[in-house]
């Protein structure tokens, strides 16, 4: 991303705002609630457009493409929403299956085989057949996750995904991450979670207000001196973010 | 002040109308075109225009009803009454039938429409789609268009043979044989009237579609928004019905 503006209803979200996201390094956004972190990742994919500034996806520039254009790149990259953004019309399979079906090139029995594999893989294979309104919040992740799989993408975006989960919840989704990683996949993730972003995650980027305050590793990040990035990491009373 | 809020609103209704014609062009531009979603096409048919029936029912039963009792009164007088089905069917199939029909679509399809779509988008489920390169006019819009532009003309022909048969009903309890109901039609009707009332169920059967979709793909604000919208659409697809009305019924005594 380079410059990147982004201004909606009057309000600046993005300001100049720079980033680099490179394959194999897996990144992520950090920022109190309301900095703009998931509107980074809707820019990228196209979602939303920018103002000013030009994004580019493998050294190609997106920015102003019409949307066929973003369908081609989108295809290299998978996310896993928030809420899971299930469809709610759909069975879990069906949801899974979602973009095989969509692009018609395999026969519905291999589509049937890979939804079931991902399932297990991510551990809710008995719940091939329910709706997403019978799922609890850790399994709708799961389902989510599941589904980002199966196009085989090169990089997953993962929006806050620890967020209203319990303990165990969280650790299962870290897990998760971890092996996708080790299976050759990037991430970009997005959170206020510092446990969750530290162990799954090579590089940081802040933001604070609409400006990215800090780019570097763990280390750098714990040893920063710069107050926005001590006040993210340890709020006090007088804190700028409380 | 109160000039600079005027010319935002103003700005903001333009743009919004904008908005609309551009998703109404690209939604009738992807009728023909693949893929065709069949089953979401089947699945929204069902939805919008079975569900629709027994609302339609009623309307036009009591409509044809106390369209014939009002028009009774009125030719009693004259010892006019045996031109009660002709009355009756000039006001259904070319006005009441279309128009009536059109409203409680409007309130029932417009606002489950913009609901669905609206939860869709405030859930990311619609961004979610985008990502996995899905079309979402070609999936989400044209598929209820297609249907409803079969489903509204289906559901106007019933409602108005039904509202002739509400007719009938009051007709006979004034003496009015069915041979006499039904010869008056053509003394009334004529193929232009027959054509003016199917072609104005598919304009506000397109109209009701597209505002419903415009809305719900642009809410925002959480559930909250989610209401908010389906009572916009509600409202702007039936004023809407009723403003176009005139204008096409204008449109066609120009062509009479």
């Amino acid at each position: 991303m380079e410059k990147v503006c982004y201004t909606v209803g009057g309000r600046t979200i993005l300001t100049d705002f720079d980033m680099l996201f490179e394959r194999g390094v897996n990144r992520t956004i950090l920022g109190v609630s309301g900095s703009g972190k998931t509107t980074i990742l809707k820019l990228i994919l196209g979602l939303i457009h920018p103002q000013h500034g030009r994004i580019f996806i493998n050294g190609l520039e997106i920015t102003g493409q019409p949307e066929a254009a973003y369908r081609e790149q989108r295809k290299k990259i998978a996310v896993v929403f928030q809420g899971g953004a299930l469809f709610d019309s759909m069975t879990v399979g069906e949801n899974v299956g979602y973009r095989l079906f969509e692009e018609g090139r395999l026969p519905e029995a291999r589509i049937e085989e890979i939804v079931r594999e991902k399932l297990r893989f991510v551990g809710v294979e008995p719940a091939l057949n329910l709706y997403p309104a019978e799922l609890s919040g850790g399994m709708k992740k799961r389902v989510a996750i599941a589904r980002a799989l199966a196009a085989d993408p090169e990089y997953i975006f993962f929006d806050e995904p620890t967020t209203g989960l319990d303990p165990i919840g969280v650790y299962n989704i870290v897990s998760l991450m971890r092996r996708l990683q080790q299976d050759g996949k990037t991430t970009l993730m997005v959170t206020h979670d510092l446990a969750t972003a530290f162990a799954t995650s090579q590089r940081f980027s802040l933001i604070h207000e609409s400006r990215l305050a800090f780019e570097g590793s763990e280390a750098e990040l714990r040893a920063s001196e710069l107050y926005n990035v001590k006040e993210f990491l340890k709020p006090t009373d007088q804190s700028l973010f409380v | 002040m109160r000039l600079a809020a005027i010319d935002q609103a103003a700005l903001r209704f333009f743009a919004d109308l904008q908005d609309f014609f551009l998703l109404s062009w690209k939604a009738f531009s992807r009728i023909f075109q693949r893929p065709s979603y069949y089953r979401d096409f089947a699945i929204q048919f069902d939805k919008l225009g079975f569900g629709s029936i027994v609302i339609c029912f009623l309307t036009g039963l009591f409509t044809g009803m106390v369209m014939a009792l009002q028009f009774l009164i009125q030719l009693k007088p004259f010892a006019a009454t045996s031109y009660i089905g002709g009355m009756v069917a000039v006001t259904m199939i070319k006005e009441l039938g279309p128009v009536l029909a059109s409203l409680m679509v409007a309130g029932r399809v417009g606002s489950a429409i913009t609901a669905e779509l609206g939860t869709m988008v405030v859930t990311e489920q619609v961004d979610a789609m985008r990502v996995e390169g899905t079309d979402i006019i070609q999936r989400l819009v044209t598929a209820r268009l297609k249907a409803m532009l079969l489903a509204m003309p289906l559901l106007t022909i019933m409602t108005d043979a039904v509202s002739l048969l509400g007719g009938y009903i009051i007709a006979a309890g004034y003496g009015i044989s069915p041979t006499m109901y039904m010869s008056s039609f053509t003394q009334f009707l004529f193929p232009i009237d027959y054509f003016e009332g199917l072609i104005k169920p598919l304009v506000f059967g397109g109209l009701i579609t597209m505002i419903a979709c415009h809305t719900g793909l642009n809410t925002g604000g959480g559930a909250e928004g989610v209401g908010a919208a389906a009572k916009r659409a509600v409202v702007i697809s039936s004023v809407t019905v009723l403003m176009v009305d005139f204008f096409l019924t204008k449109l066609i005594v120009v062509f009479r």
